[in-house]
């Protein structure tokens, strides 16, 4: 069951690698499956890494785009 | 699980492409929720103890995890001393231990960089570095590892040999071990990494 709104929003600006899959890996640990989670990130190696980290962890990337140099993902929790 | 995966248009004959506005776009793919089949497993053997090895560990330790990976980081020799917590000077229980604690400081915060380490000013202008570029320390990292349930796995053999005790290192670590449990987990399928 997927939710509409956002269930949770994870600030990743500013921060390197590997922390903006770090702390969007720990703040979905605790989310129901299907909660909707955004993520907004200055690293412009995260486009390709949320892309990979989703196929990995089978959470599902459901958008990805950018603005301002700010790269903002909406994932669905696995 | 759908997708629809065009060739890149090198791989095309140019015939094909006639009548196409942009094959490469057409890439589409449909995350497959089945995934994770079987976890994938990771060990890194931590050797060196050098600040941008230490980074290495620690980064792929913590993004392992990020990702559903089962980690072990297996500390041994130079690898050891980031081990030790915070707060601890000298370890060992003869000169010789302590003389190695004195020359080679102890604690993860306390990592070399193998070059320009000009005491302490390499590491130091690094981690200066790293803040400005939004980079955590190797510290931060290990703690997010540890919350994401990685197994830092001490080496007896080292242990003994720097007179390091338990009480010396940092709360959560595992049993000390030695080679068979490693050469164990590689064998069961752990990616091995030597850092």
């Amino acid at each position: 069951m997927t939710s509409t709104e956002i269930a949770h929003r994870v600030d990743a600006r500013g921060l390197s690698c590997p922390l903006p899959i770090v702390r969007t890996a720990m703040a979905v640990k605790d989310l129901p499956s299907g909660s909707l989670v955004e993520v907004l990130a200055t690293d412009p190696g995260s486009v390709k890494d949320f892309t990979a980290w989703s196929r990995t962890t089978g959470h599902r990337l459901l958008n990805s785009s950018v603005t301002d140099g700010v790269y903002r993902f909406v994932l669905i929790r696995k | 699980m759908t997708a629809t995966i065009t060739p890149p248009r090198a791989m095309l004959p140019p015939s094909l492409l006639e009548g196409l506005d942009d094959p490469d776009t057409l890439v589409e793919t449909e995350p497959d929720t089945a995934v994770p089949a079987k976890t994938n497993e990771l060990l890194i053997i931590c050797e060196s103890g050098d600040l941008e090895r230490m980074w290495a560990t620690t980064i792929l330790a913590s993004g392992a995890a990020a990702s559903g990976w089962n980690v072990n980081v297996f500390f041994t020799f130079w690898g050891f001393f980031p081990l030790v917590k915070p707060g601890v000077r000298i370890t060992g229980t003869n000169w010789m231990q302590r003389m190695l604690a004195v020359m080679n400081r102890p604690g993860i915060d306390h990592a070399k960089t193998s070059k320009f380490n000009f005491l302490g000013m390499g590491p130091w202008m690094m981690k200066k570095l790293a803040k400005k570029n939004g980079v955590a320390e190797p510290r931060e990292l290990l703690e997010m590892a540890q919350a994401m349930g990685v197994h830092l796995i001490p080496c007896q053999m080292s242990m003994d040999m720097m007179g390091i005790r338990r009480e010396d290192l940092i709360d959560g670590v595992e049993e000390p071990v030695g080679v068979a449990t490693v050469l164990e987990i590689i064998a069961s399928g752990a990616t091995p990494l030597f850092i």
